[in-house]
């Protein structure tokens, strides 16, 4: 069991600089992110594309202002959880009991909520036999590459995951790569290679077709995939994959027993808490009067959220607002020298 | 003022006034039309605001950006007459626009 005075779901920029703000009035704090890295929608929708509007920085791409809120991190030691999913927060007389998808749990007196519009989880194949191939010979990510050798692989997508993945597996299996349009998304470079190996006969690349079934019982034995022009065709395959992105889910949040209201969670203006006390949330996944989906907005909840977390985690101390620039207690957490 | 209409995936039609200036994907939520999500809020970050524009609407729109067809890749049954409804700006133009709703967005 873990301890900490706060845990915050959600790795983006509201979560990281909500732990910069916990930290810096003494509480110490955990971030979990389903995601496999730190940014949340920063780093995984948009890391080339500027943002114009964070204050006091003209310009900045989603990348690089993840980066620099790791870099504000710095002075501080945090515990980041990443590719888990908090799956059960629940109560413990005055404490929260909350449980990872890996099984790991924590004991903390406040819960932060940072979650976006909930966690990303792959976009999966519309027909509804696929589900039951999930996992056995149908994926939505590769763990295991091994398991392709010989075989036939139909993957679907037409960004870097499904170019990448089709080139690399060309190499001892046969791949078939089907993407609904004639414009591959991906880095030119990894398109042209595709091109190259359609023509030496390595891939087969089937564009404007999308999948209608899936034929097989226990094993994928074929598909049929269906032109725009409604044309079906049948290929046989071993295995499947899509790579069609990452969607949001609310996911589990929806059974906290929070209000929630349009996929957002309804939080007061003064501590951003939930009708759970304990219990905030921060950026866009909140919703009060007159909210506003921006960064900026996340940063300002998030450093009224810590201080609400401060009179839970230190019911015998009084919070005192100190300055960065004058504070030598402030100074010290973020390892500099006072004057 | 112009009139939109919403076909939700039970077959439901909303014949909704939309405020010129607003986009479909807003026309839809502030008016409470179920099955239109637009987690980013308009940005072309996601692709849950994804509806279906009616064939004889679809030359008359204006073309769609390179980033919003990449955003169909993603979006639930793409189709060749699919359309993020947040970048679709409501004008005199688009009077009697009909759009059908997916089954789910994500």
């Amino acid at each position: 069991m873990n301890k900490t005075d706060a845990l915050i779901i959600g790795a983006g920029p509201t979560g990281l600089f909500t732990a910069h703000q916990l930290k810096l009035i003494g509480l110490d704090c955990e971030i979990v992110d389903n995601l496999d890295k730190i940014g949340g929608q920063c780093i995984e929708l948009y890391p080339d594309k500027p943002i114009y509007d964070i204050p006091a920085v003209p310009e900045c791409t989603g990348e690089e202002l993840t980066n620099n809120l790791i870099n504000q991190l710095k002075p501080f030691d945090i515990k980041f959880h990443l590719s888990e999913r908090v799956d059960e927060v629940k109560k413990d007389t005055d404490k929260w009991i909350v449980k990872t998808s890996k099984g790991k749990t924590f004991s903390t007196p406040n819960v932060i909520i940072a979650g976006g519009v909930g966690s990303f989880e792959p976009r999966k194949f519309a027909p509804k036999e696929c589900e039951k191939f999930e996992n056995k010979s149908l994926f939505y990510s590769i763990k295991d590459k091994k398991i392709f050798e010989g075989k036939a692989v139909t993957i679907f997508g037409g960004g870097d995951s499904a170019l990448d993945w089709a080139v690399e597996l060309s190499k001892n299996s046969k791949v078939n790569l089907v993407h609904r349009r004639d414009e591959f998304r991906g880095a030119q470079a990894t398109v042209d290679q595709v091109k190259e190996l359609e023509k030496s006969g390595k891939i087969n690349v089937f564009t404007k077709f999308q999948l209608s079934k899936v034929n097989g019982s226990n094993e994928i034995e074929s598909i049929d995939i269906k032109h725009d022009n409604n044309e079906i065709k049948n290929i046989e395959t071993d295995y499947l994959l899509g790579f069609f992105g990452l969607i949001m889910q609310l996911g589990p949040i929806a059974n906290w027993g929070l209000n929630i209201d349009k996929k957002t969670i309804q939080v007061d203006t003064e501590k951003f808490e939930t009708n759970q006390k304990g219990i905030y949330a921060i950026g866009d996944i909140c919703t009060y009067p007159g909210k506003l989906k921006l960064i900026l907005s996340g940063f300002h909840e998030g450093a009224l959220a810590a201080r609400a977390c401060f009179k839970l985690a230190r019911p015998n101390e009084k919070y005192r607002f100190e300055f960065t620039t004058t504070s030598s207690n402030l100074l010290k957490r973020l390892g500099k020298k006072s004057d | 003022m112009t009139k939109i209409t919403y076909v939700t995936h039970d077959s439901k039609t909303h014949e909704i006034d939309v405020q010129n200036g607003l986009t479909v994907m807003e026309g839809a939520v502030q008016n409470d039309i179920p099955g239109i999500d637009a987690d980013c809020g308009g940005g072309m970050a996601c692709a849950t605001c994804h509806v279906y524009v009616k064939e004889e609407w679809l030359d008359k729109l204006p073309k769609k950006e390179d980033g919003e067809e990449d955003m169909l890749d993603m979006a639930f049954e793409p189709k060749k007459n699919s359309r993020l409804s947040c970048q679709l700006i409501v004008s005199d133009d688009l009077e009697g626009l009909t759009v059908d709703i997916p089954s789910k967005q994500a």
